[in-house]
This record gives structure tokens, C-alpha cells and sequence, in this order.
């Protein structure tokens, strides 16, 4: 715990020490702000709530956690510090932690400067602020979904660019596991049941009541499990690709 | 203490270490000599747990590096080819860092990050970005992450590449004076540091450790007195 804490402030505190962070909050404020009143015509719908906010989360992580997940390991591996850090008295999982936790909290961080939205919305109307609160965490837990698989995706290749593209793909296909898209192409040659389990594995669907703010246990523990999975695969890819 | 026990490493078809063993006792410095491309570096990957050997065994302070890789890793200090550490971080910032992990705490904290900064002359660099730090004094940022919770056992890989006569000087003292009661490794292609500061040497070439014995020992077996010349005829195959 000690040490995931240590590994945490330290890869925390390097976001804020280049441009990274600032460049990656100010995108993201823009995008979603955009996404909201263009997209998502929040002023045009006269109904206070944040559901055009959220709504467009999905897409906004698609391409923003990848960006933020695709160094993890990828740039600890090119600079061969990563060489250092395996051979600092810590275990891997507790580095692959400690970096991931950082990462995730930095998208909060990111998540939580999206609040004069909200203060927006409490201005205009009576939104129920409940539901605003707990779509929030549904999105930040999502959030974490997309970094768990991009972390691992970093820690297979030293090329940042190479982990972006890759991650941005199979994001893209958990996101739309759930749509017609991708499931009349598995129907016409997979058995039914296999189809559900697809099915049933779309970030869409889970996320789908959590951005109206209704805190379902199995969505949570369906993003929990894709968390932990994730996480565990990446302390395995970290210790055989460590030194390649 | 360090015992190595028949030590091998393959790359694919390519054999960077093979079957090497030998022990390192505390109060001893051995110098690991060879030509580029010989398997210093990998069979230092292996003592210090980057690298799992693909045979034999490692066996630092009475702990199996790969089965006690964290007790192990208490124990060494280890300064990587190259000197990587986090470029964005300041060197004071990176020793805080290094300092935590290693569980250093209170005033004994304190009293090592001093040392290493006076012994390393880092005070001038402390609060600028290791990655606008010169060649030199990454290396030496390097080093004093490598001494600073004061290791039994140190394995260096090439020091003093990049530093100035004098601070490679004040780097051979700086071993000379914690080398009593340490086990130290240190791999060099600068020959003269053998007997500088090196109690014992071992060459090695195509991952074979061609030569251990002390300065002295090496210098008994070739015509010439020169370390310069011994190198050349023990890796060149003349002598053995
Ligand atoms: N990750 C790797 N994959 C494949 N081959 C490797 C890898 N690491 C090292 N090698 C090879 O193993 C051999 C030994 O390399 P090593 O770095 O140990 O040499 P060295 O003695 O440290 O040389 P130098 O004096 O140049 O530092 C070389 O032929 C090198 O190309
Ligand atoms: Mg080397």
C-alpha cells in the first residue's frame, strides 16, 4: 500500500510537470463543452438535466483516455527507466497500480473541472442533483474501463502511437459490442448464447443507466471485473515484456 | 555476498551469457571487464532482477533473486547502463522519490540525502529537470540513487562514463571509501580504474568469463605490465 502510494504522487505529480496535464484538461473541457451544447443541444432541449452532457462520454474517452493511458508503460519502456523501477524493492502490480491509480484520478481531476456545467444547469433550472452526482461517478468508472485496457495496451509496445491506435480500436469495439453493428456480424455465425455474451460486454449497455444516473450493481461490477482484468494483464505483460 | 551459479542468458539464438559463476564477497570490488557486446550489462540485469536468467541461479545476501526478488532488491544499489531515471523530475524530487521506496525516513533521511548530494556534488543541479542536466551529471544523479539508502551490495554498470577527470577521481573515492564493508560490482572499458579501484577482475568475452583474478594475478600471466595490453591479449585469445 506503501509503495503504490509512493508510485502514485510520484506519477501523478509528472503529469503536472510537463504540458501533459494542461494540454489534456483544456481538450477535454473544450470537447465535452462542445459536445454538450452542439451535439447535445442542452439549451435547446429546455429540460434541466445533464443527460446531453454525459451522453457524449463514451465518445469524449474514446480518443482522450487513450491519449493519457497510451504512456504509461510505452514511455517508461522507451526511456529505459522502466529498468529502474523493476529494480526498486516493489512488486509489478503494485507499480502497475500506483501508475493506473494515477492516471484515473487524473481524468477525475479533469471530470471535476467540468463543474461550471453543472453550476449552469443549477442556474437555469432545478436539476436533481442526485442523479447528476451519481452519473458523474457512473462516467468516472467508465473512465476507468477504457484506462485498464489502454495501460495494458501501452505496457506491449515502447511506440506511444502504436498503443494510441490499438487501444482506440479495441475501445471502439467494446463500446459498440452491444450495437446491431457488431452483432449482426457475429449472429450470422456464432450460436446465440455466445452473441449475448458479446452482447452483454458493451461498454453502451452498461453505461447507458449509469448515465442517467441510476447506480445499477452489475454495471458496477461488470466495469470493477473489466478493471481488474485488464490490470491483471498488464502486470503480466510488464514482467515479460519488461526488458525487450 | 553474491553467488552466482552457473549463469546463462539466451536471446533467441543468441547467447549473451553462458555459464557463468562466480562469488563476490563483502569488502571485495570486482572490476567486470570485456569488449562491447560481451554480456556485462545482461548478467548485471540478472544480478539485480531486471532480467531472469534463462539458467542457473543468483543469490544476493543469502536471498534467491528469483524467489526473494524483493528481499533481494532491498539489498542492492544499482546505477543501469545509460543512468535512466524520470527526465521531468528535479534531482531532489527524484532522490524524495527513491528515499520512500527505499522506506528511509526521519532524520537518517535527511542525513543520507545530504551525504549523497555533497558526495555527488549535486547542489547546484538540485532543482533543475534531470533532462536539462548534462551527460555527467545524469550519471552522478544516477549514482547517488544508487547509494543513497548506503546498499550492502552495489553493482555499477560503467560509472564513470561521461564524467570530468575530476569528478571520476572523486567517484573512484567515493568507492574506495564505502568498499570495506560492501560487496561491489562495477563494470569499465577505462582500464586504469581496475587498478584504481578494483580489488579483483574478471574479463569476459561472447559470455564467457575468460579471467578472474586480482590486478595483480592478471598482470603475472602477460609479458607486458600494462592492463591495456593484457585485455587485449586475454579477449583476443593469446593467453588464458
Ligand atoms: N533485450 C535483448 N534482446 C536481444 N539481444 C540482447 C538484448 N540485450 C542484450 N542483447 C545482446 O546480448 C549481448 C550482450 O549484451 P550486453 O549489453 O550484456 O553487453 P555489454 O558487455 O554490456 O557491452 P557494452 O560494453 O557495449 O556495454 C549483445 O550481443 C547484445 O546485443
Ligand atoms: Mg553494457
Amino acid at each position: 500500500m506503501r509503495n503504490i502510494t509512493t508510485i502514485f504522487k510520484r506519477e501523478l505529480g509528472s503529469y503536472f510537470a510537463t504540458p501533459v496535464a494542461y494540454v489534456f484538461i483544456v481538450i477535454f473541457l473544450i470537447m465535452s463543452g462542445a459536445m454538450t451544447f452542439y451535439l447535445g443541444s442542452l439549451y435547446e432541449r429546455g429540460q434541466a438535466d445533464l443527460s446531453p452532457f454525459f451522453q457524449y462520454h463514451p465518445w469524449l474517452y474514446l480518443f482522450l483516455v487513450p491519449a493519457i493511458a497510451m504512456r504509461l508503460w510505452a514511455e517508461e519502456r522507451k526511456s529505459g527507466s522502466i529498468e529502474l523501477l523493476m529494480t526498486l524493492p516493489i512488486s509489478v502490480g503494485e507499480s502497475v497500480i500506483g501508475k493506473y491509480l494515477a492516471a484515473w484520478v487524473f481524468i477525475g481531476i479533469s471530470l471535476v473541472l467540468t463543474f461550471p456545467i453543472w453550476i449552469t444547469i443549477n442556474y437555469l433550472g432545478n436539476p436533481d442533483n442526485g442523479v447528476i452526482l451519481a452519473a458523474y461517478l457512473g462516467s468516472f468508472l467508465m473512465a476507468g474501463g477504457f484506462l485498464a485496457i489502454g495501460s495494458c495496451i501501452s505496457a506491449m509496445t515502447k511506440n506511444q502511437v502504436i498503443a494510441f491506435i490499438i487501444t482506440v480500436v479495441i475501445c471502439f469495439l467494446f463500446l459498440l459490442a452491444g450495437s446491431p453493428l457488431v452483432l449482426n456480424f457475429f449472429k450470422v455465425w456464432m450460436p446465440q448464447n455466445i452473441v449475448d455474451a458479446i452482447s452483454s460486454l458493451s461498454f453502451l449497455t452498461h453505461y447507458a443507466s449509469l448515465a442517467k444516473g441510476v447506480i445499477d450493481l452489475r454495471d458496477v461490477i461488470y466495469f470493477v471485473s473489466l478493471i481488474g482484468f485488464w490490470l491483471y494483464a498488464n502486470t503480466i505483460i510488464v514482467e515479460m515484456k519488461k526488458a525487450d | 555476498m553474491i553467488k552466482i551459479k552457473n549463469l546463462s542468458k539466451k536471446f533467441g539464438h543468441l547467447t549473451a551469457v553462458e555459464d557463468v559463476s562466480f562469488e563476490v564477497k563483502p569488502g571485495e570490488v570486482l572490476g567486470f571487464l570485456g569488449p562491447n557486446g560481451a554480456g556485462k550489462s545482461t548478467t548485471m540485469k540478472m544480478i539485480t532482477g531486471f532480467l531472469s536468467p534463462t539458467t542457473g541461479s543468483v543469490e544476493v545476501c543469502g536471498f534467491d533473486v528469483s524467489e526473494k526478488p524483493i528481499e533481494a532488491k532491498k539489498r542492492i544499489g544499482y546505477l543501469p547502463e545509460g543512468a535512466p531515471s524520470y527526465g521531468e523530475m528535479t534531482p531532489i524530487q527524484y532522490l524524495e522519490f527513491i528515499g520512500q521506496i527505499r522506506q528511509l525516513s526521519g532524520q537518517n533521511k535527511i542525513d543520507r540525502n545530504k551525504e549523497v548530494i555533497q558526495k555527488l556534488h549535486l547542489d547546484k543541479v538540485l532543482n533543475q529537470s534531470i533532462d536539462t542536466l548534462s551527460k555527467g551529471f545524469k550519471r552522478r544523479v544516477g549514482l547517488a540513487q544508487a547509494i543513497l539508502h548506503d546498499p550492502e551490495v552495489l553493482i555499477l554498470d560503467e560509472p564513470t562514463d561521461g564524467l570530468d577527470p575530476n569528478q571520476k577521481f572523486e567517484v573512484r573515492e567515493l568507492i574506495n571509501s564505502i568498499a570495506p564493508d560492501k560487496v561491489i560490482i562495477i563494470s569499465t572499458h577505462i582500464l586504469s580504474e581496475v587498478d584504481a579501484i578494483c580489488s579483483r577482475a574478471i574479463i569476459i568475452a561472447d559470455g564467457k568469463v575468460l579471467a578472474d583474478d586480482t590486478p595483480e594475478g592478471l598482470r603475472s600471466k602477460s609479458s607486458s605490465d600494462k592492463m591495456d595490453d593484457i585485455f587485449r591479449e586475454i579477449t583476443s585469445g593469446h593467453i588464458s
